[in-house]
């Protein structure tokens, strides 16, 4: 069956959709694949704002960037871009037993990265921004669960107190690993290469994090 | 005016986005107005037809030298007492009709009406002033004074044309395929807080500057009480055009560049200022202390049309969209990437700017 046709900038491509696969080549509206719940969606071009925009399963692929809030409260399934993603990306994922929702960045990331995550893995590979952080400002502000993952040299100097940041142990690396060859698969990266590399891994500080943030405890 | 649009909206809000859209062609090639308003048009579901307008630079070159007035009238009477009150201080080169055409999804318009102009000689020499204040007091005047007459569209070799409905329909009303520019910006409205009307919608303008603003200004009032303390008036009943008076009062009163206008409005925060070099550390400290009234908090994309540019800025958490598009001479920026693609599907560059970074294009400095 042929599929069916979508304008440009069209919003919420594949909403809720639970099967089948969805191929753009012209640039979707906002919302693409907000509440997707099993479908496959590919693109090649950039994606718009708030992609998989509350996803629960499925996947999707983006050949090229996306805007912002990408993966905004994502509860499962899987997003890689191949190039960039805007702010707020990954902003409040969260998880719930087998649910583990995945964020895969190729290049950089804006400000906001993984802000109030609880939840989900966010990898991001900072190809072609080696000499510098791979992510803009405020990055895992208000993290309280998952784990994000930074290939880079360059860890930001802003990072909050709740926020402890390691260099990724060989543990760590077994959840971002396979995460990073299947990039690798989908963009024709090096995946060998990319593995060499040094990682950071950011996760939330357990002991009581948010102690009198707001209320005496 | 009309101070409520007739909408299936009504009377209650829908928290939602604006749509603005820009063209600009950096070697300064005229473009009539029909891209722009198929740009602003792709994004439809960001307005609500409570508003939508453009501004274009260069339209004007038979009249270059002299002030392009477009007036609001609510009445005939109106119309009278700002005609008097141009005439003693305006020699008025030519004036007509704005020429509109009739659809029926633009209705209710009120007198449009086109003066170019000079300030008469001798009421400029009376008032000590140069002629862009001079100016600038004129608009003031009639504006705050004249009741139902409004100066909306006041620089040279440009023009703001706009009006309640849907952008796309404003565009045709207005017949924007007829004019010819190097600059377009575009703006669809989604009021939340204050009424749509006629002179609410964006383009806001003042001389030659003019602002389109996707956004909430949490800080109004703040910035209002400032900017009335150098006699400007905020009386359109919307919190945009103070970023208009701010944008006057600072680059043409003050003589800061843009990047420190945008420095000062969208100033970094305080965490982000500690971490520059030394040098910038001051600079931005300076801007910030100096002009403290003049911060604009809450969700904000804006851009500034201007002679011979455009400046794009979002706020400093970025809170808001904006996409950056260039093509050869051509630039484009959008809400959306697709109000950009839709007019030129191939692009040798599309990125977006980040928070509070100004991203400013000019005309190519001619080799003559």
């Amino acid at each position: 069956m042929a599929q069916k046709q979508y304008a440009i900038g069209e919003r919420y491509i594949g909403a809720g959709q639970s099967e089948g696969t969805i191929v753009l080549d012209a640039v979707p509206g906002n919302a693409l694949g907000a509440y997707l719940d099993g479908a496959e969606i590919i693109l090649h071009c950039n994606a718009q704002d708030a992609t998989g925009d509350t996803m629960n399963a499925g996947e999707i692929t983006i050949h090229g960037n996306t805007g912002d809030a990408a993966g905004y409260a994502m509860r499962g399934g899987s997003i890689y871009v191949q190039g960039d993603a805007g702010y707020r990306a990954g902003i409040h994922m969260k998880e719930y037993k087998e649910k583990v929702p995945v964020l895969v960045v190729g290049g950089k990331t804006g400000s906001f990265l993984g802000e109030y995550q609880a939840g989900g893995v966010i990898v991001v590979l900072g190809i072609g921004c080696e000499d510098r952080q791979p992510v803009g400002n405020f990055c895992g502000t208000g993290m309280h669960g998952g784990r994000i993952f930074l290939r880079t040299e360059h860890l930001p100097k802003d990072l909050p107190s709740q926020v402890i940041a390691d260099v990724a142990a060989p543990e760590d690396m077994k959840i971002a690993e396979p995460l990073i060859r299947r990039y690798c698969e989908k963009f024709g990266a090096d995946a060998e290469a990319l593995l060499a590399s040094r990682y950071y891994v950011l996760k939330p500080n357990t002991k009581n994090p948010y102690k009198q943030l707001y209320v005496t405890n | 005016m009309l101070k409520e649009g007739k909408n299936t909206a009504g009377d209650f809000r829908i928290p939602s986005g604006c749509a603005v859209s820009s063209v600009f062609s950096r070697s300064g090639k005229r473009l009539d107005g029909s891209d722009i308003i198929k740009s602003i048009e792709i994004m439809h579901e960001r307005s609500n037809g409570l508003g939508g307008g453009f501004a274009g630079y260069g339209i004007y070159p038979e009249y270059a030298e002299q002030y392009a007035f477009h007036v609001f009238y609510n009445n005939a009477k109106a119309k009278e007492e700002c005609e008097k009150f141009i005439d003693e201080h305006f020699d008025v080169v030519n004036l007509s009709k704005i020429p509109i055409r009739k659809i029926p999804q633009i209705t209710d318009e009120p007198l449009i009406w086109r003066y170019f102009v000079t300030p008469l000689h001798t009421k400029l020499a009376e008032s000590q002033l140069d002629e862009n204040e001079f100016v600038v007091r004129c608009v003031n005047r009639v504006n705050t004074y004249i009741d139902g007459a409004y100066i909306f569209s006041s620089g040279k070799n440009m023009g703001v044309f706009k009006a309640v409905g849907y952008p796309e329909d404003v565009g045709r009303f207005y017949r924007l395929d007829e004019y010819a520019g190097y600059c377009w910006t575009a703006h669809g409205r989604y009021p939340t807080n204050t009424p749509g009307w006629w002179g609410g919608a964006h383009p806001f303008a003042l001389l030659d500057h003019s602002i389109v603003h996707n956004g909430e200004i949490s800080s109004y009032d703040a910035n209002r009480r400032f900017i009335e303390m150098y006699g400007y008036n905020c009386n359109l009943l919307t919190d945009t055009e103070v970023i208009t008076y701010i944008f006057d009062y600072l680059v043409r009163r003050q003589g800061l560049t843009l990047e420190e206008v945008a420095h000062v409005i969208a100033a970094p925060f305080w965490t982000t200022i500690q971490n520059k070099s030394p040098e910038e550390r001051e600079r931005l400290t300076y801007l910030r202390n100096v002009f403290a009234g003049l911060l604009v908090t809450g969700p904000f994309s804006i851009l500034v049309g201007f002679t011979g540019g455009i400046m794009a800025l979002n706020d400093r958490l970025k809170l808001r969209s904006m996409v950056v598009g260039e093509k050869d001479d051509m630039v484009y920026i959008a809400s959306e990437e697709s109000a950009i693609r839709v007019i030129q599907p191939e692009l040798d560059k599309v990125w977006a700017p980040a928070g509070g970074e100004p991203v400013i294009f000019t005309l190519d400095r001619k080799n003559d």
